[in-house]
């Protein structure tokens, strides 16, 4: 692949048939692409907890994908309530949610964690009041040197709400 | 275990995807919250759950998992078995608990993930 590719998903807050529906045409467009198997599963585990949580606490929002050659980028911003305590929110088990999430059968707290043990860098930007922005990397080669057995490269720490 | 085997040892009725009761699930996952499922499942194994809803079917396809069944007699409506076999995803329905379900699966040699 030499040139990135850049999709655009909105994701609505209301109708919660669709909820989801983003990380489905994500995934199809990443197994088109010839993306490798347990990457298309790493992104899809993070598109889709992440697109769930913008309809549950955000009332929908917008995600922005990159593909290029090296990792698959995403963007999820929201104009919702915001999260006041990011490292609580980050917590397996902690869950603010509400009956539209347990209908849904989400709301065990468990979606940030998992977005985070799946991406290779994620960053939450978040403003009471104003919205959240979860930003997520998924290295493309990295399942590919994890079963060779090459070391893997650490992303360094970075200061501030990184996690 | 072949999908086959699960139907005959849960007396399930199949929704959606007889063509593929053939293939195999290495493993199998018992949960209502969708997230717990998405945190835990690491193989193509097998969801059984009560959640009649499509997120059931989202989850599935977001880990390829090739085989949902609905415990406790609850049927999904046709949107929901309209999705699964979009996704070529088998739909199966039995009338037991999700505790009898799992443990008649487990005892016929069916393991968690
Ligand atoms: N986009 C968002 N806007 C506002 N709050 C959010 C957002 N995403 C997450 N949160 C807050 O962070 C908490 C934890 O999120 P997380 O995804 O880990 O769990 P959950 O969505 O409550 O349940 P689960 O993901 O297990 O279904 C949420 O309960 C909510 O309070
Ligand atoms: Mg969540």
């Amino acid at each position: 692949m030499e040139d990135t590719i850049k999709l655009t998903y909105e994701i609505s807050g209301s109708d919660l048939l669709q909820a989801g529906e983003a990380s489905g045409l994500l995934k199809l467009r990443l197994k088109q692409l010839g993306i490798p198997q347990e990457v298309i599963r790493r992104v899809s585990i993070c598109m889709y907890e992440g697109e769930i949580n913008m309809v549950i606490h955000a009332n929908g929002g917008t995600a922005d994908v990159e593909i290029g050659a090296d990792d698959i980028f995403i963007w999820l911003k929201d104009t919702g309530p915001g999260i006041p305590d990011i490292v609580k929110a980050m917590a397996e088990g902690f869950s603010t949610a509400g009956k539209k999430a347990r209908d849904l059968g989400f709301g065990a707290g468990m979606g940030l964690p998992n977005m985070k043990r799946c991406s290779d860098e994620m960053t939450v930007t978040s403003t009471v009041g104003h919205g959240t922005t979860v930003f997520m990397r998924v290295h493309i080669g990295k399942s590919a040197d994890v079963a060779s057995g090459r070391l893997l490269h650490a992303s360094p720490a970075t200061p501030g709400y990184d996690i | 275990m072949k999908l086959y085997k699960i139907k005959e040892i849960l007396n399930a009725s199949v929704l959606c995807g007889e063509e593929q009761l053939d293939i195999e699930v290495d493993s199998a996952f018992s949960c209502d919250l969708m997230s717990d499922v998405l945190s835990y499942v690491k193989s193509e194994a097998l969801l059984l759950t009560g959640l009649v809803n499509p997120q059931a079917v989202r989850t599935a396809d977001m880990l390829d998992m090739k085989c949902i069944v609905f415990v406790r007699g609850k049927l999904p409506d046709s949107v929901i078995i309209k999705m699964a076999r979009e996704r070529g995803i088998t739909v199966m329905c039995c009338g037991l608990t999700m505790y009898c379900a799992s443990g008649y699966l487990f005892s016929s040699g069916l393991r968690g993930t």
